[in-house]
This record gives C-alpha cells, structure tokens and sequence, in this order.
C-alpha cells in the first residue's frame, strides 16, 4: 500500500516537472510532417524550455484551427483561399519553410527514363491520350520502345497538398485541365483510379501494367520508384532532385504575402512540379510569452532548421526566400 | 381436484415488493441511466450530423442524393454514386459471406468432430481480430493481382454475356470491395449462427428422425427452420457492418465516384469518401456535403435495419417455426 502511494506520488510530480515547460501547438499538414518533427526535437535541446506539440490532421484542419486559435501556429500544404484568410480575426500571415515535388512515376517493361512535357501530362490524366504508343509520347522518346497497352491513370483519392500542387500545374499548362477539373486538394478527376495515400497510389501502380500516376519525390525516392523527366518552361527537360526544386524556388515569383504558386517557373534549371507548405502564424500573438518562444524557434528553424532539410529528402529554401521569409518572422509582434 | 388432462396450476405467491432498500433503488436507477445514455448518444450523433449538414441539406435539397457529380473544385456535390457503391458492395458482401458463414456453423455444429470444434472456432474468431487496415493492405498487395490476372478473367470468359461481368479489368474493382467487405463479415455471420444453431432442442431433431428423416431432411426441416430467425438476424448484423466498412473497401475498390452496370469497374462508398477527403475539406460547403454523406449513411442503415425487421416478420409470419 505504502509503495503504490509512492509510485502515484512520483508520477504527479513528474506531470508537475514537465507542465512547468512551455508548451506550445500546432497542427496542419502532413506533407512536412518529418522535418517538423525533427526540427521540433532539435530545438529541445537548443531551447529545453519549450516544447512543441504538432498534430497532422491535414492542411484543411490546420486553416481551421488556426482560425478558431486552438492552436499556436497553423501548417498548410496550399495556400488559403482568399474567403477562409477574410474570417481570421487578426492579420494572419503565411510563411513558406521547406518545398518537395511530385513527380510523375509510372510501370513500364524495363522501368524505361521518359521525358514529357506538360500538355503530354494533361492529356493523359485527361484520358485524352489512352496508350503508351501515342505519338505524343513517343515523339519525346525516341529509341524508347513503348508498349501498345491502355495508360492506366491513377490519382489521389484523399485529399492533399500533393494532388493540391499537381492540379495546380496541369491547371497552367492546359487551358482545357484549367476549364474542365480546375486545382484543388481533392478535384473531380476525369480519368483513372483512386489510390489512398502515397502509398496507395504507388502501389496500384506497381501492380498494373501499364499505370501511371504521380506521388511525392521524397516517396518516390526512398521507395525507388521510376519517375519521369518533365520539360520545364525554358524548354529544358529537368529531372526531379531537391537541387532542381531549389532552383524552382528561387526563380518563382513571390508576392509580398507570400501565397504563391512555383509551378512552371521561368528558370532553366527549375522542375515545373514543385509546390511549398507554408506556417500560418497571427503578427500579433496572444499570449507574450509563447509568442516569444515562437519567434525564437522559426529564427533558429530559418538558420539551422534549414540544413536539415535535404536529409529528410525536402528542398530547402534558396537564400533569398530565407532571407524573406527571417525578415517575416522578425515583424512577428508578441 | 382437476378434471382428466388438465395440467395442474401454477403455484402463484402474493407479488414481489416494490424495491425499498436503497442499492435496490440505486441499482435501479443506474440501469435507467446507462439505457438512457446509448439512445442519447445516438440521438446526439444523429443531431451533431444534420448540424453539420446544414448548409448543404438547404442548398442541395433532395436533388443530393440523385446527383452525381462530385466536384469539389466547383462546389457541386450528390451522393448517388457512393449511395450505390455502398448498396452494391454490401450486397455482394452478403451474398457471399451468408451462404459461406450458416454452411460452416451448419458444419460446427452438426458434423464436425468434437475435437477439432473447438480450433476451427478459435482460428474463425481471429478473423475478427485482424485489423481492418491490414485487411486492405493484403487485399493491394495479395488478393488484388491474383483476382486481376486469374479470378476476374475466368469469371469474364464464363460469365462475359452478363453485363455484370464485362468491361476492362483492373484488379482494383467494386467486386473486390464485396469480397473483402465479405471475409470480414465472415466471422461474425458464423459464431451468431452457429449459437442459434447450437440453441435448436434436440428435441426438434430427434422428432425429424423418429419421423424418418434423412440427416439433410433433419437439418432443412428441423433445424434451419427453427433458426430461421436467428440467422437472418445474424445476416442483418453482418449487413450492419458491411455498410460502415471503411478503410479495407478504399483500399481495393478504386475509389471512383461512377455508377456502373459492371462489376469489375471501380467504385467508391460513403464511408471510403468521408474518410478520404474529411481532413482535407478546406471549404465550408464541402465539409457540409461530407457530414451530409454522414448523415445518409446513417440514415440508411437504419432503413435497412428497419426493412430487415419488416422482412422478418412477414417471412417467418411471427411463428418460430417448431415442428409441433
């Protein structure tokens, strides 16, 4: 009996030790939930007073939660809409940390390197373009030998930042992808199956001859999966790589508020499929203390959180966006 | 003293006493309580679920559940295809699992030797231990290639006249969605009908024989008609769960909101959707859709709950069947 008092007692006063830390939320996104994760457990031991607790319910959640401020900071895989950023009760600001691609990876006999452009992507996720011998594929393929099979198109079935950025690509290079099914986390796909996850699209696409589909490059890469070189707008074909998505990054066009898309950018060395995730936090904070603490965490994840991006296969951002994105951070008032 | 074959009275005592003591009364009252609670909760998710769906009940109306479009990007939602998806793959899943779960009770319980009852039990049991999850992985990755490459084309060479069984074949299809919505209903089809089995008086079944019936004639006249109830009452309880089967049916069903005459095209069911797309939703009308999709699943498994009582009745006409 006396033991079990004591064991109960050593138990609350170990919740009282560690309610004495700061304790500061977020939730969003999934896509950078790996490298948040990281940085999180990182800044633990540069800063031991502070502790953040991070939830990946999804880019949807994270806007609704940092609307309804039950979390400190929010995390989103696309943008806000211009309705849902009118009901944040203060200015709420958007801040891009890491980038990743979505490449397009696909089952051929061989495992083939394939090169195509945009309006060729289009097409077949239109199911417009419907075998692998179409002289739109092969034209870009030469001494390439393409089966005469059916394209077998599958797409993301859940909602995300991956099919958010996808859409948002085939939206810029095709005219009739921008009219007909238009970007989205989740779209009305005209063509193909529904793979839940990364994992379900790769999988259905490993068990079918013939398959196409697009997942996200970290995936692609530590699965080995075969993906495909896409012509950028400079007329080069760039072959997805943390280094090309950087090159992306720096050459995008990005407005003060920092909701942009970087798909199609200008520079030569750019691969056109590449998206940001962004932070979602108020430039007034509520409470003074975490507010502080907040600052000095996305300070050091700007500096050294940057670094570790590329291990965990995210691009990290080129030095003029970090730049931009510290001088944010700095204007944060708590 | 009683006239000749007139059984003798029941012996009745003055009636019990209303409770007086106060862990009778608190007994009572706690009972009451939890009662109350679990038609509260049901109440309150069926509330929560038109609060939800509000927006979307006012601006769709009835004409929902009709549509098909499912477009998120536009705004445009209707339920029909995942309405039909859920019906059709439940469907297959109890023509299936039905017949395969009375057969193997109807084998536990009638010829099966004692010592081996007791482990094809336990291993049947476990089918209901597996994770849903893992059910859907193996379906990707085992069931899936071998249905696509072997199962489907033999059903489509046999069967292809039927428009059930025409079109292209992709592995992933509604007719997957069936069969492992199926395996896991399997389990509890089997143990319910394998107790109501196991409660038919032996009675009934040496009546059957004294009247010179054959083993098959004793089981058909004797004992499923005596369980008839039961086990439509235990294929009611599998239909229950086959409706709200979520993650192995998006696994392998393809997740594509058509409807379709053919069984090898994917398909896509209200729980799949919401599970799909819930945590993404970023605009206010498409959550109301989704809690909409909720609210109509709900609503249609109570309908068919209830549609299964009113079939009960009228084919066992009240009676239990007793061989009297």
């Amino acid at each position: 009996m006396k033991r079990l008092l004591l064991t109960l007692l050593g138990a609350a006063s170990l919740t009282v030790v560690a309610s004495a830390q700061m304790l500061i939320n977020g939730a969003g996104a999934t896509f950078p939930q790996p490298i948040y994760t990281k940085w999180f457990d990182a800044y633990a031991k540069v800063d031991p007073s502070v502790r953040f607790n991070y939830q990946g319910i999804g880019s949807g959640g994270g806007q609704k939660q940092i609307l309804a401020e039950t979390v400190d900071f929010g995390a989103s895989d696309g943008p806000m809409s211009d309705e849902n950023l009118a009901k944040a009760p203060r200015t709420l600001w958007h801040i891009p940390t890491v980038a990743g691609a979505v490449v397009i990876s696909y089952n051929l006999p061989g495992d083939p390197k394939l090169k195509l452009d945009g309006p060729t992507v289009a097409a077949i996720f239109l199911g417009k373009i419907t075998r692998w011998n179409d002289p739109a594929i092969a034209g870009q393929n030469p001494g390439v030998s393409l089966p005469d099979q059916d394209i077998l198109v599958v797409h993301r079935s859940d909602g995300s930042g991956t099919s958010y950025i996808f859409t948002d690509y085939l939206s810029s290079v095709s005219d009739e992808w921008k009219t007909k099914v238009g970007k989205n986390t989740s779209v009305n796909w005209p063509a193909g199956l529904g793979g839940k996850g990364n994992p379900g699209v790769a999988g259905q696409v490993k068990q079918s001859p013939g398959a196409i589909g697009y997942v996200e490059l970290a995936y692609a890469i530590q699965n080995k999966l075969p993906y495909a070189d896409i012509k950028n707008s400079a007329g080069n074909y760039i072959t997805p790589s943390i280094d090309s998505v950087t090159a992306a990054l720096a050459t995008a066009t990005i407005p003060d508020d920092f909701r942009f898309s970087m798909v199609n950018p200008p520079g030569a060395d750019a691969y056109p499929i590449a998206g940001t995730t962004w932070l979602l936090v108020y430039q007034q904070q509520k409470d003074p203390a975490k507010g502080k603490k907040l600052v000095e965490f996305l300070r050091w994840a700007y500096t050294d959180g940057e670094k570790m991006a590329a291990d965990l296969l995210y691009a990290p951002l080129p030095a003029n966006v970090q730049a931009r994105a510290l001088q944010r951070v700095a204007e944060i008032k708590y | 003293m009683n006239a000749p074959g007139e059984a003798a009275p029941i012996p009745t005592g003055p009636p019990l006493a209303p409770p007086r003591r106060l862990a009778d009364l608190a007994f009572r009252w706690i009972a009451l309580l939890a009662a109350l609670t679990i038609v509260a909760l049901i109440g309150l998710v069926g509330w929560e679920l038109y609060h939800g769906a509000g927006p979307a009940v006012r601006r769709f109306g009835i004409a929902f559940l009709g549509n098909s479009t499912w477009d998120p990007v536009t705004d445009r939602y209707g339920a029909w295809p995942f309405i039909f998806g859920t019906l059709v793959s439940s469907a297959i899943a109890l023509v299936i699992a039905v017949p395969l779960g009375v057969a193997t009770a109807l084998y536990l319980t009638e010829f099966a030797p004692v010592r081996i009852r007791q482990p094809v039990i336990m291993i049947i049991e476990m089918l209901a231990a597996v994770p849903s999850v893992i059910f859907g992985l193996w379906g990707i990755f085992v069931l899936i290639p071998w249905m696509r490459d072997h199962f489907f084309r033999w059903l489509q060479g046999a069967f292809g006249f039927l428009p059930l069984f025409q079109g292209p074949i992709y592995g992933v299809s509604m007719l997957a969605g069936g069969i492992i919505v199926a395996i896991m209903i399997l389990p509890i089809v089997t143990s319910i009908s394998r107790e109501i089995l196991r409660s038919v008086p032996d009675l009934q079944r040496e009546a059957a024989y004294a009247l010179g019936a054959t083993h098959w004639e004793v089981i058909r006249v004797a004992v499923l008609s005596y369980a008839r109830r039961g086990i439509f009452g235990a294929a009611v309880l599998g239909l229950g769960r086959a409706l709200g089967e979520t993650m192995a049916v998006t696994m392998v069903i393809g997740n594509r909101p058509e409807v379709s005459a053919s069984l090898f095209a994917p398909g896509y069911t209200l729980a799949s959707v919401i599970a799909n797309e819930f945590t993404e939703a970023t605009s206010d009308l498409y959550l109301n859709a989704l809690f909409e999709l909720g609210l109509v699943l709900l609503i249609l498994t109570v309908l068919v709950n209830v549609l299964a009582q009113l079939m009960l009745r009228t084919i066992t006409g009240g009676a239990s069947g007793k061989v009297n």
